[in-house]
């Protein structure tokens, strides 16, 4: 890959010809991470291995506590309980702090969630939150103007649909359990979670039909 | 120490700006909602953000807002909620 | 009428439309993330300090930094803080590398 992956692999500075390209948070970068390796505050293991861990997770994951979620209703009902104890029985850690809790989309529910003071997100389920959830804009639209938003990526809701804004300002971190499209009966677990996006989990989309699952798989690159 | 509220109970928001760190909205300051959960009691992020230790701890209550009583341009024949978590100091009986 | 502070977004004017692009992260703001993660961990440095931290960045800077970039001014600032290194060692170490030969 790039110079960087070369470094991680070697731990030591990158070409002169390159290092002049980066820009100047990214030489703060490596001169903080220097120091605090010289200072014996941390390795570059410990900086490898996070970087692989939190690589690790993906929307995949919390797809998988939907997908079980839309089989065994009871599991769903533990799961609405206790969040944290419910992704623990399907192998997932969720960690002590924050404390992850799931909110359920119905017919006449839907729930979207943002962080206006920050960024907080169920990173222990869904990975790394996209730009758009970090921006000025969503953290300040989402409260206020939920419907607009939801327009913007592409979700019109009925007026009789109560929209549920949460805004995640304290210890909790919300994951939302979509309603489980029609039509798909016949579908096995991993198919439901592939149905399962990162924004609908996250509550301005709904999953994926099963008729764009096949468009998916034509897709797909080798 | 007891939690001060339950669900199903109607409070409002204080109104403050603290010097320090906080995580009340200025925009449900002074608003009116009711209790929808008690999630426990927490660290307090007010002393934990200046070096603190977080203690005593808060009781953090999930409290639930109609939309129409948060902004005053949200049309008035939706049914909308606004969900946030509120730390007890900053709750009072409404 | 209370003054809003720059990171509580909740309801800001003039907000715009949401920019759904998304960027691939880059190894620094991965490897900024890390290095967040690790000194949490270790409790050096704990998340109410750090958003205490972003939130204590001056206002237009503050709108003008992108994500990534504010959490390292803020994680720099609370190791200068904390006493773990200095600015100066921070510029220093990023001149040396400007200069030094492969």
């Amino acid at each position: 890959m790039d110079h960087a992956d070369h470094e991680l692999a070697h731990d030591r500075h990158a070409p002169i010809e390159d290092r002049e390209e980066l820009t100047y948070y990214e030489r703060r970068t490596w001169a903080i991470q220097a120091l605090l390796v010289e200072k014996g505050v941390i390795t570059a293991d410990e900086v490898r291995q996070q970087i692989e861990t939190v690589d690790a997770r993906t929307p995949a994951d919390g797809a998988k506590v939907v997908a079980r979620a839309w089989v065994d209703l009871a599991f769903k009902a533990r799961l609405l309980h206790d969040a944290k104890a419910a992704v623990t029985e399907l192998g997932f850690d969720s960690g002590e702090s924050p404390v992850l809790v799931a909110v359920e989309n119905t017919p006449k529910v839907h729930n979207v969630v943002v962080c206006t003071l920050c960024s907080c997100y169920p990173r222990a389920l869904l990975g790394l939150p996209p730009d758009w959830y970090k921006s000025l804009s969503y953290r300040s639209r989402a409260v206020v103007d939920p419907r607009g938003v939801l327009q913007e990526f592409g979700l019109e809701l009925e007026p009789d649909v109560e929209v549920r804004v949460y805004d995640s300002s304290a210890d909790m971190r919300y994951l939302v359990i979509p309603e489980r499209p029609p039509g798909t009966e016949h579908m096995s677990e991993a198919e439901l979670a592939s149905l399962v996006t990162r924004d609908s989990m996250i509550g301005v989309t709904k999953p994926r039909a099963p008729e764009q699952l096949a468009d998916l798989k034509a897709a797909a690159p080798a | 120490m007891a939690a001060k509220f339950q669900p199903g109970d109607t409070v409002r928001i204080r109104v403050g700006s603290p010097p320090g760190h906080f995580r009340t909205p200025a925009y449900v300051q002074g608003k009116t909602g009711v209790v929808e959960a008690l999630h426990g009691a927490f660290p307090n992020p007010e002393s934990l953000a200046h070096g603190g230790d977080g203690l005593p701890k808060q009781f953090l209550y999930l409290v639930r807002f109609d939309q129409t009583s948060v902004w005053p341009q949200y049309p008035t024949t939706l049914q909308d909620k606004l969900l946030i978590d509120i730390y007890e100091h900053w709750l009072e009986p409404a | 009428m209370m003054e809003q502070r720059v990171h509580d977004r909740g309801g800001w004017p003039d907000a715009g439309l949401i920019d759904r692009a998304e960027h691939t992260y880059s190894m620094w703001e991965k490897r900024t993330d890390a290095i967040r993660g690790l000194l949490g961990a270790k409790h050096i440095i704990r998340t109410d300090e750090l958003r205490r931290a972003v939130e204590s960045i001056e206002t237009a800077k503050y709108e003008r930094l992108s994500y990534y970039e504010r959490w390292l001014v803020a994680v720099e600032a609370l190791l200068v803080e904390k006493g773990f290194l200095t600015h100066q060692e921070v510029d220093r170490k990023m001149e040396e590398w400007q200069t030094c030969e492969r």
